[in-house]
């Protein structure tokens, strides 16, 4: 690891002057992901700011939905009464992330800005457009089996590897920001962006940028919601690929609303906006989720590796989509 | 007098958990010694080739940098010009890298150059400045593209007795003429070695001609030879302390070059060297399970009985060393096959040699013969618990010779009952539970009861507890333990008054713990140490009291204090007055094996039984039971052996459904390097592992009854957790691991 600075301030301003006139300086919340690229390599920022003590930890209940602090830890939210009454889907989300003690320490904000594990990435050694323009897809035509089929761009073809935002994405949240220039608002959907010829960029913020908040707006899905998550062993794995499914279903089994998002298949948490609309009005058996997945998957495109995810896609929708009707 | 309770098979609590648990136990990275400098190695990051330059200005000038070490300007090692000397494992043919030595790079993330700060963190920092430059040549990673240049390994074309030689009984290949017929690929990717503990060394040398290092190994007395011989030393200045080994699975078993740098280090800077390594460099410089494929042809009768058997493997390994291993052993004696065919060869790789992996060929081996068990069964419709009792042998069909015990019979007994095989259907795929498809399968393990020599040294210390030592190490089976229970009941003495020291090259002489041999090793010294001492004990209590020269050496008992008969209770003489005579109490006794080997066949057996569910729509499969019954001979203790088999099978689950280390064979590096990416099993993959022991001495083995379990208890489990995903669901994955992507 490098030498570097570090602060700690109290002040969000005082937070986001550090960064905003630094090009390599960097926030620090629960250094989950952080910490592991600064000691590979993958990255070296010269200054740190520790953000922990700014009082952005809260979670609570406003202008019709949820405010989620920034700060607070993975495990809180996923405990939280309010969370789990209002926003169950994003509790199992949470819950199916990383292990207790990393959920314990990363934070919401921190969660959202986690760098892809594609082993390219990680390994300085070999070509990747993200951490290094200009040198390559390591992955293109290398190990490719945990990589995107949806939104790739020759330049990256690496997913992002957050559960909590396949909810988030699902649940319309909208993300507040922080910067040199105030306070804006960010669609969720509209926070991490595709790779196109730009990969090294995760997101939309600009540098200085602090997130804020997290809002998540009240809605019907309190109770069939499932995220499946399907990874190579029972707990603590990143997933092959998995589902956020949130629906609203009336007494004669209607859907009213549904809510669909993918994760582990695209640069960014995959929205399945066409396939929700498909689901409205139709009654919640597994033909209309079979035909909701056929319609989610459209586009998909596989390389060498993972080609299983085309066939695995659909299946964990079906099983998603049953599994919160259920629910 | 109360006769004290035995000790043997009884579940006693390991005498050094206490210390495990509380963190008062010291590893190798852990002694503290003064003057300490810590190590960090640099590799290389190209594959093959040669270095032409390297670097390391930045990091000399760095903050509190001692060192740095290359091959430009390493001192010289003696053992090293000792041109094909190999200073290591007798099992590989070649020699490891000479580190440091030369320009030449044999795969990647080789070390290039060592660094030695005051600090760790300076270390670290330093090594990242050392810059290699290289010229790199072609390599070969991919095991699969260099199987039309596989060979027969050095070590058979030499010694035509040699078990890596071609085997064949009856007719070569006969299954290809059989009426009913399979033949099939199997294939175990590479799997790394990620002990909890990770590879370390603390290299002292305390004298211009005396090293005592504190070493991560499986044997102390191997690890000593090795580098006595690469500092041309005689063995007794060499002094290797691996008191305590935080798992290792035989990832130990080699000197590997990581040790001979921290080594040559610690001559450099004059101060002791502590290196450990990080996790990402316990995937590329000290061995794994090699990546093997393998091909088996079986025949049957309709009625069951197998009429031939080929099974053939390639393995890699690397281009300095030949490492072989026993994949086809059980082949060759499981079945009453009277057509039988075996073709070992070798695949050299641009990759670190490989090294034993619990379980190791045998392991790779049945899963490929166990799994074809299956497939012929599911071929005939006879249930393949019934196939496997159709084919029993009563005799080892390797050399005719009878087993020294068997009972395998009574593991699969215990085993059916507690798995309840009479719920699996002959019919795969037809048992579901909601989203989920139920599937039953089994494997057997076998290995060979091995025994080697070994000594313990045995005396009375004052207070009046008995100190034993040997120099074998105990990587976790809880050797120290059981060696307290035996000498317990062969001295008739609490436990709690015995203390059995090891890991240590100094103390009294033996092998490596490797091979599931140790208790049937150290067990039948410290059973004869123990006896010896209490002869001494009345040799020297007969010099004053009449009643012990008559004596015989089973009468004697030890108490609080003094020295009694259990035919004479008023004969007493307190332990002070034993100590006081001249040339003290202490014995060692050698024990050796004697010649059983010769006439019987000498092997423990296991069979596990697996019970999977795998998700219909995501292929995602949970091991939802099982069930490990060993036929292990005696059991010494209940709860470490059980300890063991638990452990093994979790290995297993790991082997059948996880674990795979990939490399990009364009780089030559590993794609898989961190725990995020290589994954072994966690709790939740672990279902409540049952395990049942036969529990019969084996009476030739040794005197104590035993065969050594920790290889059994990973042996077949793989192939019983595959067969049992073939019966959840008529998909049969010959390649391991069985991920979701292929059921899917």
């Amino acid at each position: 690891m490098n030498q570097f600075q570090y602060s700690r301030p109290t002040k969000q301003q005082a937070a986001i002057d550090a960064v905003a006139k630094d090009p390599n300086a960097a926030f620090i919340a629960g250094g989950t992901n952080l910490v592991d690229l600064m000691k590979r390599g993958v990255t070296s920022p010269q200054k740190l700011v520790d953000i922990n003590r700014l009082p952005l930890g809260k979670i609570e209940s406003q202008n019709n939905g949820l405010r989620i602090g920034a700060l607070a830890l993975n495990s809180a939210v996923a405990e939280d009464r309010q969370v789990r009454e209002k926003q169950p889907l994003l509790a199992l989300a949470l819950n199916a992330g990383a292990s207790p003690q990393l959920r314990n320490m990363a934070t919401v904000g921190g969660n959202m800005l986690q760098r892809t594990r594609c082993a390219y990435f990680y390994d300085t050694t070999m070509p990747c457009n993200k951490r290094q323009p200009g040198t390559g897809c390591g992955a293109l035509e290398g190990v490719n089996r945990m990589h995107a089929i949806f939104g790739f761009s020759d330049k990256c073809i690496a997913v992002h590897p957050s559960d909590m935002s396949v909810a988030l994405v699902a649940l319309d949240a909208v993300v507040q920001v922080s910067g040199p220039k105030g306070n804006r608002s960010i669609p969720f959907a509209d926070f991490h962006r595709l790779p196109g010829d730009t990969p090294e960029k995760d997101t939309n913020l600009t540098p200085g940028e602090l997130i804020t908040a997290v809002d998540v707006p009240d809605g019907p899905f309190t109770k069939h919601v499932h995220y499946q998550k399907v990874r190579e062993r029972a707990s603590y794995a990143f997933a092959l690929l998995s589902v956020a499914a949130a629906l609203d279903i009336d007494g004669s089994n209607i859907i009213k609303a549904a809510r669909l998002a993918m994760g582990g298949v695209a640069h960014k948490p995959w929205r399945l906006t066409t396939a929700e609309q498909m689901l409205v009005g139709k009654p919640a058996t597994e033909e209309t989720f079979r035909q909701a997945a056929d319609v989610a998957m459209q586009g998909a495109k596989s390389f060498k590796y993972n080609a299983y995810k085309l066939k695995l896609g659909p299946n964990a929708i079906v099983q998603a989509l049953k599994t919160a009707a259920a629910a | 007098m109360k006769t004290p309770e035995k000790q043997i098979g009884a579940p006693m609590d390991r005498v050094d958990g206490r210390l495990k648990v509380t963190g008062a136990a010291t590893y190798s990275a852990e002694y503290e010694l003064p003057g300490i400098t810590y190590a960090v190695l640099v590799g290389s990051t190209i594959t093959k080739g040669r270095i032409t330059g390297i670097d390391s200005k930045a990091a000399e000038r760095a903050p509190g940098v001692l060192a740095v070490i290359t091959h430009f300007n390493s001192p010289k090692v003696p053992g090293f010009d000792t041109a094909g000397k190999d200073p290591s494992q007798p099992a590989t043919v070649g020699g490891p890298i000479k580190i440091f030595h030369d320009d030449k790079i044999r795969f990647n993330d080789q070390p290039i150059a060592i660094v030695v700060a005051d600090t760790l963190e300076r270390a670290r920092f330093a090594a990242r400045l050392v810059k290699g430059q290289y010229a790199p040549e072609k390599h070969q990673t991919n095991l699969e593209a260099s199987k039309p240049q596989a060979f027969l390994p050095t070590s058979a074309k030499k010694n035509p007795k040699n078990p890596m030689n071609d085997y064949q009984r009856g007719k070569t290949d006969a299954y290809k003429a059989g009426a009913i017929k399979l033949e099939q690929d199997y294939v175990i990717p590479t799997e790394v070695h990620h002990p909890m503990e990770l590879q370390a060394i603390t290299a002292h040398w305390e004298a211009p001609d005396r090293l005592t290092i504190y070493d991560k190994t499986q044997g102390t007395m191997a690890t000593r030879r090795d580098f006595a011989k690469e500092w041309g030393l005689p063995e007794e200045n060499v002094k290797v302390i691996a008191t305590f080994v935080g798992g290792a699975f035989g990832n130990a078993l080699h000197s590997w070059p990581h040790e001979s740098a921290a080594i040559m280090a610690a001559k450099v800077v004059n101060r002791p060297v502590k290196l450990m390594l990080t996790r990402e460099q316990m995937f590329t410089m000290v061995g794994y399970r090699p990546y093997t494929w393998q091909k088996i042809g079986m025949s049957a009768t309709a009625d069951g009985k197998i009429t031939a058997i080929t099974h053939e493997s390639i393995g890699q390994t690397s281009s300095y060393e030949e490492f072989t291993e026993s994949t086809l052993a059980q082949t060759r004696m499981m079945y009453q096959s009277p057509n039988l065919t075996t073709r070992y060869r070798l695949a050299s790789l641009d990759i670190g040699s490989p090294i034993w992996m619990r379980g190791p060929g045998e392991a790779t081996g049945a899963f490929a013969l166990e799994s074809a068990m299956d497939e012929m069964a599911h071929q005939l419709g006879i249930d393949p618990l019934e196939f496997r009792l159709r084919n029993y042998t009563d005799t080892d069909p390797e050399n005719g010779k009878p087993w020294s015990t068997k009972f395998l019979k009574e593991c699969y007994q215990l085993g059916a009952d507690r798995i309840g095989w009479n719920k699996r259907q002959l019919k795969p795929g037809s048992v579901r539970d909601g989203d989920w498809q139920v599937g039953y399968g089994m494997g057997v393990g076998t290995f060979g009861a091995h025994r080697g020599a070994a000594t313990v040294g045995a005396q009375l210390l004052p207070n009046g507890t008995v100190l034993l030592q040997c120099a074998t190490t105990d990587i976790g089976p809880g050797t120290g333990t059981v060696m307290t229970q035996i000498a317990a009941d062969t001295l008739g003495m609490d436990p709690q008054k015995i203390r059995f020291e090891l890991g240590n090259s100094s103390f009294p002489k033996a092998g490596t713990q490797g091979g599931s041999s140790t208790v049937n090793s150290v067990g039948p010294a410290t059973q004869q140490a123990c006896l010896a001492l209490k002869d001494k004990l009345r040799q020297l209590a007969a010099v004053g009291s009449a009643a012990f020269a008559s004596a015989k050496k089973e009468d004697i008992i030890l108490t609080d204090g003094y020295l009694t008969l259990a035919s004479n209770s008023t004969a007493r003489v307190p332990y002070a007055e034993l100590l006081k005579q001249a040339g003290g109490t202490a014995v060692a006794v050698e024990a050796k094996p004697d010649g059983a080997g010769q006439k019987y066949s000498m092997y423990s057996f296991s069979v596990h039984f697996a019970e999977v569910l795998v998700h219909v729509l995501t292929g995602e499969v949970r091991v939802s039971k099982l069930v490990s019954c060993a036929d292990a001979g005696t059991i010494i203790n209940e709860k470490t052996a059980a300890n063991q088999m638990k452990g093994g099978a979790v290995g297993g689950i790991g082997m059948a459904l996880m674990e795979h280390a990939i490399i990009d064979d364009r780089y030559g590096r590993y794609i898989t390097k961190d725990f995020a990416d290589y994954h072994v099993p966690v709790n939740a993959d672990s279902p409540d592992i049952q395990v049942a022991f036969v529990n019969q001495p084996d009476p030739y083995v040794n005197a104590l009854g035993t065969k050594g379990i920790g290889e059994i208890a990973t042996i077949g489990v793989a192939p019983a957790i595959a067969n049992a995903v073939f019966n959840a669901t008529g998909k049969r994955v010959r390649e391991l691991p069985i991920t979701p992507d292929k059921l899917v």
